[in-house]
């Protein structure tokens, strides 16, 4: 034992050191930007082989190993065999521990790199989507002999479910078909058509030997002299250039935390996409307060921040004080997410245990976390075979991909993958362990803004009984059946009409006027624009809610605007409703004329002002769902063909009929 | 962004999601290098108050410079600390005089930390280590959970992507939250010269030797070296050969030591 050491001074201070001048974004080392890359592929495609050549070539082994791999290659009379120089790398690294995925760098042309090595066996699969899903950019990697096979396919689906859009294809072992650029061009096409069913444009598809060096850093202009494309290298350090930063995005602030250790109050989160600065304007969503930024607060910096990117885990302070709590998603009012109940999305699953139709399962999307349900297996993707298994499903089995909708307690802040990745992806939990993943495929985004919820800790309550069990109940399920169209268009006439022919076939249905509403509900509101807007804001929310609860709710009110009807539309599609915009189309010539309350003459006289149509707009709907030409049909006609197509939107499938054994017989 | 910052951002978020997601975590704290990096990122992430305990498990055998340390630290950084001993352990005789020294560490610290455990009853420990400080640790997740056994089940670890991580345990197990996995040595050390973090002088040479990881000071050994300045010690990692924790004995006492150590709750 050596002797013990010296007590030090009592006035003792450690070793401090100025901050570093230039701080980030200073050439060398960590403080550049670093580029993650997957290499995937069939087993035995050059996996390693590859992975060996770009660490020699770009001189990235630590001293000694190349000298060592070529000494026990000269000794057991081979080439140089660059798989055993990552073999004896990840040894090193993990020794008997090869389950896991491993970070390898490597630097070219003044770029970092970072590749993620994630083993391919199908009993892996967590491990390599763990690794993946960490990546920017994947290189999949197809032997020129055997061609595209299983895990080439399995890998490229597991590509785009994990987001990874930035794929370089290397067709590897040219050297074993004699160069053949005519073989090259053929796989090139096979893998270009498959990745573009899976959304994928390969941004370069490159002709390689990694055992040779071919192509990969060296260009091998005796035996590849026919391609004139980039080195696989050229094309990572093109690819890196172009990498947008996420900067340019909308704003998606996740909330972590709210702290109050002090007299501050700090909203601490991450910035999915876009940038925050001090004066800007954010909503919270999903409750919509608005309150503009104060500060960006820095602990460790002497100069204070105004302007933060993506990425960037941020605290901020607030002018306004309004409620914010974590899972709450920041955004500017011109972009904002989706708000809704309703996800359509691609799942992968992980877990041995199935993912089963009505199970309860927990999803969580950033720092979101919220009860939902599977409600739907529109498509099972076979991963083996990748063809849409289109029997029936109740449920989606380990390591099987589909396309799901899903309904969650309460409303889930996303966006879809393809708007801003960050926020249209998410884990599913089942009790304490993730069990699988997803990306959200589809968004119905609003128009315009939903007002902000004036309360503060609100919860939402959801009964035992489902939709789908009050639809088997009565036999149908409920939807909002909106007519819109100008006054003296036909509107009521076709309500009433419509609601009692349901009425007699066994479907509860309710007519909602706009009139009526005026003299309870909105008897507080006059015709102002804001008054109108917010009219029919509460007309929408009370369809919904009587939707929700069975009925067919058949709105007749004028409803002038665009953006307010695509508003309800888009909200009853979040609560999971169907949503019918009936378009009641007559001129405005015989609608004066039927006049049938005598308005236009007193809109003609002055009497009223901003009548539609007369001095106030009327928007024709743009995509209807159905539009009834009430001035060259009758109303038997008329009535008759949104009959069936209401009846279309509300009648039970076979399977679901048979559940229900109510009446749902009697449509 | 840099890949510094990159790792500081992912560092914080970790940070943020234990404290949000457990009831009552705590941070051991060695007062390392590691260490003081995750003090230093932790006063980021909670905007300068840090809003747990840390945990010294005080082995007997501290280098004295790091005892002052501790107390400069606890002042300066206004920490909740927590020094825990394995008394018992010390009064049944074990230390380096008599022992090995896999026997000494698994007593007085992984032993002591099973104590402090017991006795605080934490959900989540935050460590502070990185893949590339051993084998063992390369497959690590960033949030590992513990048994109530403190085991390890690493051939069957939850998947962990997209920034969801396990946040859920069962009664008396507890969560490794680790928010340096993915740093190495040199970015600790690029870390520490980006920010100016106060560390230990130990790590700069007196009289032509230095030390690269600090543990009992009766098994660590100083390394040969001239270095003084923080540059130096980046110039140097560049291009040594050997091993950070080659001069911590316990990990080379016998074969796969540090696994065992591992297996039974050592960080």
């Amino acid at each position: 034992m050596p002797p013990a050491p010296k007590a030090v001074s009592k006035d003792y201070v450690p070793v401090f050191f100025p901050k570093r001048q230039g701080g980030a974004g200073a050439a060398g080392g960590a403080e550049e930007a670093r580029t993650s890359i997957v290499v995937v592929g069939h087993v035995d495609h050059g996996k390693s082989t590859l992975i060996g050549r770009l660490l020699a070539d770009t001189g990235s082994l630590p001293e000694g190993k190349l000298e060592a791999a070529e000494k026990a290659s000269r000794e057991e009379g081979m080439p140089l065999e660059y798989a055993f120089l990552l073999d004896a790398l990840l040894e090193e690294q993990a020794q008997n521990i090869t389950i896991d995925t491993t970070r390898i760098g490597f630097r070219y042309e003044g770029q970092s790199f970072e590749i993620i090595d994630a083993p391919g066996h199908r009993e892996f699969i967590k491990n390599m989507v763990t690794g993946a899903a960490a990546a920017e950019e994947a290189v999949l990697l197809i032997d020129a002999k055997e061609g595209c096979k299983e895990q080439t396919r399995r890998h490229g689906l597991l590509l785009s479910l994990l987001g990874v859009s930035q794929v370089i294809v290397a067709v590897n072992k040219m050297d074993l078909v004699g160069w053949d650029q005519a073989r090259f061009r053929e796989l090139e096409k096979e893998i270009r058509e498959y990745l573009g069913g899976l959304k994928i444009i390969p941004r370069e598809v490159i002709p390689i030997s990694a055992r040779e060096g071919a192509t990969v850093m060296r260009r091998d202009s005796k035996n590849l002299g026919w391609w004139k494309g980039p080195t696989l290298l050229e094309a990572l350090v093109a690819s890196r250039a172009k990498k947008p930063s996420g900067d340019e995005g909308p704003l998606r602030f996740s909330v972590q935390d709210v702290y109050r250790f002090d007299e501050r109050r700090v909203v601490a989160g991450k910035l999915e996409s876009g940038t925050i600065q001090v004066g800007d304007p954010v909503v919270f969503f999903p409750d919509r307060k608005t309150s503009r930024v104060k500060t960006i607060e820095t602990w460790g910096d002497n100069q204070a921040s105004t302007r933060v990117g993506t990425g960037r885990c941020v605290a901020v302070t607030l002018e306004e004080q309004i409620f914010v709590e974590r899972g709450h998603v920041g955004s500017l009012p011109d972009h904002p997410p989706v708000e809704s109940r309703e996800v359509r999305a691609r799942i992968f699953w992980l877990d041995a245990e199935p993912l089963r139709l009505q199970a309860p399962v927990t999803l969580r999307l950033g720092t979101q976390s919220v009860e939902t349900r599977l409600v739907a297996i529109d498509r099972v993707v076979d991963a083996d075979k990748l063809e849409a298994v289109n029997e029936a499903r109740e449920e989606v089995g380990r390591f099987e991909v589909a396309e799901v909708r899903l309904r969650c307690r309460r409303p889930l802040v996303y966006d879809a993958h393809d708007q801003v990745a960050a926020t249209g992806r998410f884990a599913l939990q089942r009790g304490s362990r993730i069990g699988g993943g997803g990306i959200i495929i589809f968004a119905e985004y609003s128009l315009s803004l939903a007002k902000a919820v004036k309360g503060e800790h609100l919860t939402w309550t959801e009964g035992r009984v489902t939709s789908e069990a009050r639809a088997a109940h009565f036999g149908h399920e409920g939807a909002i059946v909106w007519l819109t169209g100008l006054s003296g268009s036909g509107k009521s006439t076709i309500a009433v009409a419509l609601e009692s022919l349901l009425f007699r076939r066994g479907i509860g249905s309710m007519i909602l006027d706009g009139d009526n509403l005026r003299h309870g509900l909105c008897a507080d509101l006059g015709f102002s624009i804001e008054d109108r807007a917010e009219n029919i804001r509460r007309a929408g929310e009370v369809a919904k809610l009587m939707a929700e609860s069975g009925l067919v709710v058949i709105s007749s009110l004028i409803s002038p605007l665009r953006k307010e009807r695509e508003a309800v539309r888009a909200s009853s599609h979040s609560a999971g409703l169907s949503f019918a915009e009936v378009y009641i189309d007559a001129p405005i010539e015989a609608c004066e004329k039927r006049d049938p309350r005598g308005l236009y003459q007193k809109a003609r006289k002055g009497e009223i002002r901003g009548f539609t149509g007369i001095d106030s707009p009327y928007e024709k709907p743009e995509n209807p769902d159905l539009i009834l030409h009430t001035d060259k049909e009758s109303v038997e006609d008329s009535v008759a063909k949104l009959l069936r197509h209401v009846l279309g939107l509300v009648q039970l499938k076979e399977k679901d009929q048979e559940s229900a054994g109510g009446p749902g017989g009697q449509i | 962004m840099s890949y510094l910052q990159h790792l500081e951002d992912q560092s914080i978020y970790i940070l943020r999601e234990a404290f949000a997601n457990f009831k009552n975590m705590a941070m051991p704290w060695s007062m390392g290098k590691d260490s003081n990096t995750l003090i230093w990122l932790a006063k980021k992430a909670f905007a300068g108050k840090i809003p747990f305990p840390l945990l010294h498990i005080d082995t007997t055998y501290e280098f004295p410079e790091m005892l002052s340390f501790r107390e400069w630290a606890r002042k300066h950084y206004e920490l909740d600390l927590i020094v825990m001993i394995n008394e018992e352990a010390r009064k049944r005789g074990v230390g380096y005089e008599t022992h090995d020294p896999v026997t000494v560490t698994h007593e007085l610290k992984s032993a002591a930390l099973q104590q402090a455990l017991a006795k605080y009853k934490w959900d989540a420990l935050v460590t502070g280590i990185r893949r590339d400080e051993d084998s063992t640790r390369a497959k690590e997740r960033y949030f590992s959970p513990r048994t109530a056994e403190n085991e390890w089940e690493y051939r069957d670890q939850p998947p962990e992507f997209w920034g969801q991580f396990t946040t859920a345990v069962g009664p008396g197990e507890h969560v490794r939250v680790q928010p340096l996995l993915d740093w190495t040595e040199l970015d600790v050390w690029e870390y520490v010269r980006r920010e100016g973090i106060p560390i230990p002088k130990m790590y700069f040479a007196q009289n032509g030797r230095r030390y690269r990881s600090l543990g009992c000071w009766p098994i660590t050994k100083s390394i040969e070296s001239s270095v003084d300045t923080l540059e130096g010690i980046v110039a140097e990692l560049k291009t040594t050969k050997t091993s950070e924790r080659a001069g911590r004995a316990q990990d080379h006492h016998e074969r796969n030591a540090m696994q065992k150590l591992r297996a039974k709750g050592f960080m």
